[in-house]
């Protein structure tokens, strides 16, 4: 068994929410690098030139990467031998996520009560989901996610008779909505199978998985790279003002269902899909 | 083609913007989002004048990050406009002559921009690093306690923009 300090946990969730809003991760800066000369628009290379920009001023000047910091999304992966000491866990967390957003210049975004609107002026509560799973390690995601996406982000519940038709024309049809409004190049995230709030919470973490490599499935393998082609035809482009490149990647993660459903969960997300991950 | 233009914009030189020009844009120009445009719209409503002036002058959707010290402004780009055009038209036809934000916008938005010669401009979402060098100065002049929402008015220079909806109702997004 292993034991952890919860003030250990608030430390590390206070230095990645700050990470991840001032630096992307590799594979997302080398697909912007990438589409910047696979574009052939001459403003949607404009714009991706000035996102490059704007990355390089974040990182250097510590300015963070876009104004809305997000909504704090974290995945905690928690072995099942570790042992928690030192106060309540999910305090810890939401403490980390208060320390990261005051000392990181961090914007604050949460309104405590949908309908009444009083801002929180820490950015807690966090979205925490937790998963229990073997072993002794902790593995935390922290993912900020801005809301002019998550705005944009769609489930459907098809019929098993809708099949994989079903899949694409739901994807395609979230993409399209979101448009210019998403902040394009996006970063899709979907979620296939499980029940209505299983789709989702697979296609949020889809969005934390490397947009350069493909799902091991055969067929989700096929469908990532058809999806993504078939998003790019669409003509969005950057900042939806047009060009080839709507979105850098689409990332689908897949569960059981039920013999009466076909749940597909369409998160959508802007080109600064943000998260750092570490272990401990 | 690119042009550079100083605020406030007036009724001439808002005809002459076409959807899909590059402008620069420079002078003073006043930051609200959702909480601000719901206030200026109450106050609106019981017949309150608004705290910030409207006619020839451009509103950013825009609720920054926090300023380090030494610093005007934090992170600094465009929110998603359409949630603001509930409130849009009724400011448009006070005066308000353009808007920066990003995205679709309402056929009543364009219907009261062909009305009152308004400009609607994209900057680009998610370069707030970027687009905060442009903003030399910035001063919360009203609604202090809504935060990042408060209304600021802004100094910029040269803030890039292109011009997605234009006075004579062409858009750019298709
Ligand atoms: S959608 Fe993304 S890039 Fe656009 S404003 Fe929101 S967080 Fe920033």
């Amino acid at each position: 068994m292993k034991t952890i300090q919860t003030n250990k946990i608030t430390e590390m969730i206070k230095e990645m929410c700050i990470e991840a809003n001032y630096f992307l991760t590799e594979d997302m800066k080398h697909r912007l690098d990438a589409s910047y000369t696979e574009e052939t628009d001459p403003l949607g290379r404009q714009i991706l030139s000035i996102l490059q920009d704007n990355l390089k001023i974040a990182g250097e000047e510590m300015i963070p990467i876009c104004q809305d910091t997000g909504m704090t999304v974290i995945f905690m992966e928690i072995g099942q031998d570790v042992h928690f000491e030192g106060g309540d866990l999910n305090a810890a967390i939401q403490e980390g996520v208060r320390q990261g957003y005051e000392e990181g210049y961090l914007r604050k975004s949460v309104v405590k009560d949908p309908i009444e609107r009083v801002n929180t002026g820490d950015n807690t509560p966090a979205v925490i989901h937790y998963e229990i799973v073997p072993g002794d390690k902790v593995t935390i995601t922290v993912a900020p996610k801005g809301f002019g996406s998550e705005n944009m982000s769609r489930i459907f519940m098809l019929k098993p008779a809708d099949g994989i038709e079903g899949v694409k024309n739901a994807i395609l049809t979230a993409v399209k909505d979101a448009g210019p409004n998403a902040c394009p190049p996006m970063v899709i995230g979907v979620g296939i199978g499980g029940t209505f709030e299983k789709a989702a919470i697979l296609s949020k973490k889809a969005l934390t998985r490397n947009v350069e490599e493909r799902s091991d499935k055969e067929w989700v393998k096929a469908l990532e790279t058809e999806m993504l082609e078939k998003i790019n035809a669409l003509s969005i482009g950057p900042a939806g003002l047009g060009g080839h490149t709507t979105a850098f990647a689409v990332n689908i993660e897949t569960y059981a269902t039920h013999i009466a459903g076909l749940p597909v969960a369409v998160n959508i997300c802007c080109h600064v899909n943000r998260h750092s991950k570490r272990s401990l | 083609m690119e042009k550079h233009i100083q605020t406030p914009i007036t009724q001439d030189l808002a005809v002459t913007l076409q959807a899909g020009d590059m402008v620069y844009i420079s002078g003073t120009i006043y930051s609200a989002r959702d909480a601000a445009h719901k206030r200026m719209f109450e106050a609106l409503k019981k017949g309150e004048s608004l705290p910030i002036p409207l006619t020839d002058n451009v509103i950013y959707y825009l609720g920054p990050s926090p300023a380090r010290e030494g610093r005007p402004i934090g992170s600094a780009g465009p929110t998603t406009s359409g949630r603001m055009d509930k409130y849009t038209p009724q400011l448009l036809d006070k005066g308000l002559r353009g808007m920066i934000g990003k995205g679709k916008r309402t056929e009543a938005i364009k219907e009261a921009m062909i009305r009152n010669k308004a400009v609607y401009f994209a900057a680009i979402g998610g370069a707030g690093a970027l687009l905060s060098k442009c903003i030399t100065a910035s001063e919360v002049i009203a609604y202090e306690n809504l935060g990042t929402e408060a209304i600021r008015k802004l100094e910029v220079k040269d803030l890039p923009a292109i011009v997605v909806m234009d006075a004579n109702g062409n858009c750019l997004y298709q």
